[in-house]
């Protein structure tokens, strides 16, 4: 019984950790309708870049050094990428973010190298007891940080002028235009708010499996959590996260015997697909309703 | 001048709906197709014959079944490249263990292929959007794992299947002329079937499905029907393409092959070379597969001897840039760009 | 122009369409409240009312695509209420939309030709091989559609893709689609909308050509009082999701309770 406890708790904060993941995806869609393919390959990106500035910076400037990269990021993304490309319809620019992802990972790699590299920020990954149970340190400190993110955005999309302004955007380009929301300054302030959100998921989980090509793949373990939870909703990004990770574990520790193992790869796409038949929009999603 | 089409008079509906209209079209296409049927195979040496026209006819092939699915249907799947491998371990299982003639055994993997794509199109009846594409991403782990997993289907060998030689009637198929000419038939066969689809009322339909599925819908168009269909027969034709690579390329079936990095070539592919188009699907699988070539031939001929790491990065980078210039630029792709060039043509030299 | 059939066994005197004690409510909301009317075999009836008075959803639950909470529509006797609405668009019923929903993508062709799509009977294998029994099909509708295009006078613009064209020539195509599936009702969703007073004549003939010449009857949401009053042989308006009147356009214009609905009334000093 402790064992699947600790199976449970387990996934539970892997699960936090793909929140954080699908939480920066939920974020641009939120802000601009686009559903960011690229978000995985940021996170790549920016976790190459901190091992990058770690060999000649101390921890703090270096972090400092990578968010100002990745806000640069995010302006030539809006630059060259998003303003062309504004009255196009959503499946256009979520190509786009396809594209984008490659060229991200390609200029990453060809900058800093293909070689799975070691990322060290001072946390260790040794589990300590609370209560009998067996907890990591890194998983607990993304767990906080991630709730800490996830307050604090919630937070700017309810309470704040931009936030709200950044919702307006997401419902319709063109009407916030015609209302004098600047667009190009709201998407700056995504991406680079999602840049932000790439960076500590590339932090968390660049230390618990280091730094190499996989990281990019994270996001594909993020995908279901986002259509899970609704690729609109903030608090679907977190609770489905926690859905997904816990019964991932649960489903390969005591299901996976049976069937030869390895189900977690697709176990969470499987459980997305059944809840998507009832709730086509997640389960936090805001329904799109065509009228005739 | 060059490019006339005044003067041609098409005096029966037959003669405007015909899959060429204008005479230098068909000129143009015949041409073409006697050269693939009767002098590449003599000219081209065999490195040519295998290594570039085989996995660029197979790979548009497949990508032409992403297109009806995506392009024409306006159904966005990234899970492409599974059902690839579905027809390819068919294929392989029909003609190697059960001794089913090649040619039937390369249209069953088609038709497995089609049925299980018909099932991961189910989802598509009710869900939309970007939740639909993550949706098509479930195909591709799930048809990964079940395909090495499954006792039955990977004999219990984890890693590569080898294809046993083919024969047709007897007639031994082993130089790369031969598999040429059975992929070129398999390719002309299929692609003529797809535009006959995409020019009748099941191309509409489809089309009728991406622009505006409600009103489709209350016309009287089932959904049910033409997006399974969709699903099933872009599946069909990744089958095919998935058993064929599988025995004049590879050899051997390896789910490796077909992975999710595929998936996105494929829709490259599309995007590149144009969605909602016969013609595209072919444009984008050549660029494609030559692309690797010509980054390489272009750095050595600067000099620079790449390590193979590095060239991996910069056909990431000229990948995903050109994607992204595509859509900007000309969202229509390759096709439509070779459409406006003919248009020119017909002008050209008087541009008035 | 070819006839569907006119003659409906069984149907002499009753009328096409019956729609009976209708509701429908979108959350709170309520769309529509006890609505009934009855359309008669070859007549011209039209809906009118203030917006937001419920015309569109009362066109929509007779297509299909709302059904009632309660109440009952029947097509030619035949209870159709519920059903989804491939299966009404089976039965004989076309509509145009309010916004166009034209396929954008597509040539003007395609679009009308896909009105056929009903009526067009080759499976796919048969459309895959083409040559042979799929051809015959695609060329004997092409002619039918080919019909429609002459008829609405659209042929310079038969191979322009739809999204291209302006907007009174879409509303135009949209009737071409509409009038390609035969159908014996034909329900018109502000048909008029947005278009100059040129335009609108030219809609008016055709609208009136379908009728007289093929006998196709006719439900029409139009706002334009002049064009309504003109050639609709019965009004019926409609006010926050209720009937409030119904009669020859005589009657309607003078009816205190349109007018006031319309026009409010003069304040009592």
């Amino acid at each position: 019984m402790t064992f699947a406890i600790e199976v449970a708790i387990g996934g539970l904060l892997v699960g936090i950790m793909y929140s954080l993941v699908a939480l920066g995806f939920a974020l641009i869609y939120k802000s601009s309708g686009i559903f960011n393919f690229a978000q995985g390959d940021m996170t790549l990106f920016s976790a190459l870049a901190l091992v990058g500035a770690l060999t000649f910076l101390p921890l703090w400037l270096a972090i400092l050094a990578v968010l100002v990269t990745m806000i640069g990021l995010a302006i030539a993304i809006e630059v060259l990428v998003l303003r062309p490309l504004v009255a196009r319809p959503p499946l256009t620019l979520f190509m786009a973010t396809i594209g984008l992802g490659f060229l991200l990972e390609g200029i990453g790699q060809a900058i800093w190298g293909t070689d799975p590299k070691g990322l060290d920020i001072g946390i260790s990954d040794i589990p300590f007891k609370v209560r009998g149970l067996m907890i990591s340190q890194l998983d607990l400190l993304g767990a906080v940080l991630s709730g800490g993110l996830f307050l604090g955005l919630v937070w700017f999309f309810q309470k704040s002028r931009t936030g709200r302004a950044l919702r307006a955007v997401s419902d319709d380009h063109e009407a916030a235009l015609s209302v004098g929301i600047p667009l190009g300054k709201a998407w700056v302030i995504t991406w680079a708010i999602s840049g932000v959100v790439a960076l500590v998921a590339g932090v968390m989980w660049g230390t618990r499996l280091g730094v190499q090509f996989s990281l990019s793949l994270i996001a594909l373990k993020a995908l279901p959590v986002l259509i899970l939870g609704g690729i609109d909703s903030i608090p679907g990004a977190i609770i489905a996260g926690l859905v997904v990770g816990a019964s991932e574990n649960l489903a390969e520790v005591f299901l996976g015997p049976y069937v030869g193992g390895g189900i977690q790869t697709f176990f969470p796409y499987l459980l997305a697909l059944l809840v998507l038949w009832f709730k086509p929009y997640g389960m936090f999603g805001r329904e799109i309703i065509e009228r005739v | 001048m060059i490019y006339r089409e005044c003067g041609v008079f098409k005096a029966t509906y037959q003669e405007d709906m015909a899959i060429f209209p204008i005479p230098l079209d068909r000129w143009g296409v015949m041409v073409i197709l006697s050269m693939a049927f009767f002098v590449i195979p003599f000219l081209a040496s065999d490195y040519w014959l295998s290594s570039i026209l085989i996995p660029f006819l197979v790979y548009s092939l497949a990508a032409l079944g992403l297109n009806f699915l995506t392009g024409y249907a306006g159904q966005l799947s990234i899970g492409h490249a599974a059902f690839m491998a579905v027809g390819a371990y068919t294929s392989l299982i029909l003609y190697g263990r059960y001794e089913v003639p090649l040619f039937l055994s390369l249209l069953g993997g088609g038709l497995v292929a089609a049925a299980v794509g018909a099932v991961f199109g189910i989802p598509s009846l009710r869900i939309k959007g970007f939740y639909l594409a993550v949706s098509t991403l479930a195909a591709q782990f799930i048809i990964e794992w079940g395909l090495t997993h499954w006792k039955w289907v990977s004999g219990g060998v984890f890693g590569t299947v080898d294809t046993p030689p083919m024969k047709i009637f007897g007639w031994p198929i082993d130089t790369p002329a031969k598999k040429y000419y059975l992929v070129l038939c398999f390719v002309v066969g299929l692609t003529l079937f797809g535009k006959n689809l995409v020019r009748g009322q099941v191309g509409r339909a489809w089309m009728a499905i991406r622009d505006m599925d409600v009103a489709a819908e209350i016309i009287g168009i089932s959904l049910f029907r033409n997006k399974l269909l969709a699903f099933a027969v872009s599946s069909f034709y990744a089958g095919v393409a998935g058993g064929l690579i599988t025995f004049t390329y590879y050899g051997a079936a390896n789910i490796e092959a077909f992975n999710l990095m595929l998936s996105f070539h494929l829709l490259g592919m599309i995007i590149i070379g144009g969605m909602g188009s016969v013609l595209g699907s072919f444009f984008g699988g050549g660029f494609i597969t030559l692309l690797p070539i010509f980054i390489n031939q272009f750095a050595r001929s600067l000099g620079a001897a790449l390590r193979s790491d590095l060239l991996a990065c910069i056909e990431l980078i000229i990948f995903g840039g050109l994607i992204i210039f595509f859509l900007i630029v000309e969202p229509y792709g390759l096709a439509r760009l070779w459409q406006t060039l003919k248009d020119k043509l017909r002008l050209w030299p008087f541009p008035y | 122009m070819k006839r569907g059939s006119t003659m409906i066994q069984g149907n002499d005197g009753q009328p096409m369409l019956r729609v009976e004690d209708v509701h429908i409510s979108f959350g709170v909301l309520k769309a529509l409240n006890g609505v009934s009317l009855e359309i008669p075999q070859g007549g011209i009836l039209a809906i009118i009312g203030p917006n937001g008075a419920g015309k569109t959803t009362l066109i929509n639950v007779i297509n299909g695509v709302y059904h009632p909470s309660q109440g009952h529509i029947f097509f030619e006797g035949q209870d159709v209420t519920a059903r989804p609405p491939q299966h009404i668009a089976a039965l004989g019923i076309a509509r145009t939309f309010q916004n166009v929903a034209l396929f954008k993508g597509m040539t003007v062709l395609d679009n009308i030709m896909v009105g056929r799509n009903l009526i067009m009977r080759s499976n796919f294998l048969s459309q895959g091989i083409y040559w042979g029994l799929a051809q015959k099909e695609e060329i004997r509708h092409r002619e039918i559609v080919e019909r429609v295009i002459d008829w609405l006078e659209i042929e310079h613009i038969r191979k322009t893709p739809a999204g291209m064209l302006p907007y009174g020539l879409q509303k135009r195509v949209e009737l071409g689609r509409a009038l390609a599936a035969d159908p014996r009702l034909l329900l018109l969703d502000e048909p008029m909308a947005g278009m100059n007073l040129e335009e609108k004549e030219d809609i008016v003939r055709f609208i009136l050509d379908a009728n007289e010449e093929l006998g196709t009857t006719i439900a029409l949401v139009e706002h334009d009082m002049g064009v309504v009053m003109d050639i609709s042989d019965r009004l019926v308006v409609l006010e926050f999701g209720e009937k409030i009147a119904e009669g020859p356009p005589e009657e309607i214009r003078n009816n205190a309770k349109v007018i006031k609905a319309y026009l409010g009334t003069a304040r009592q000093k």
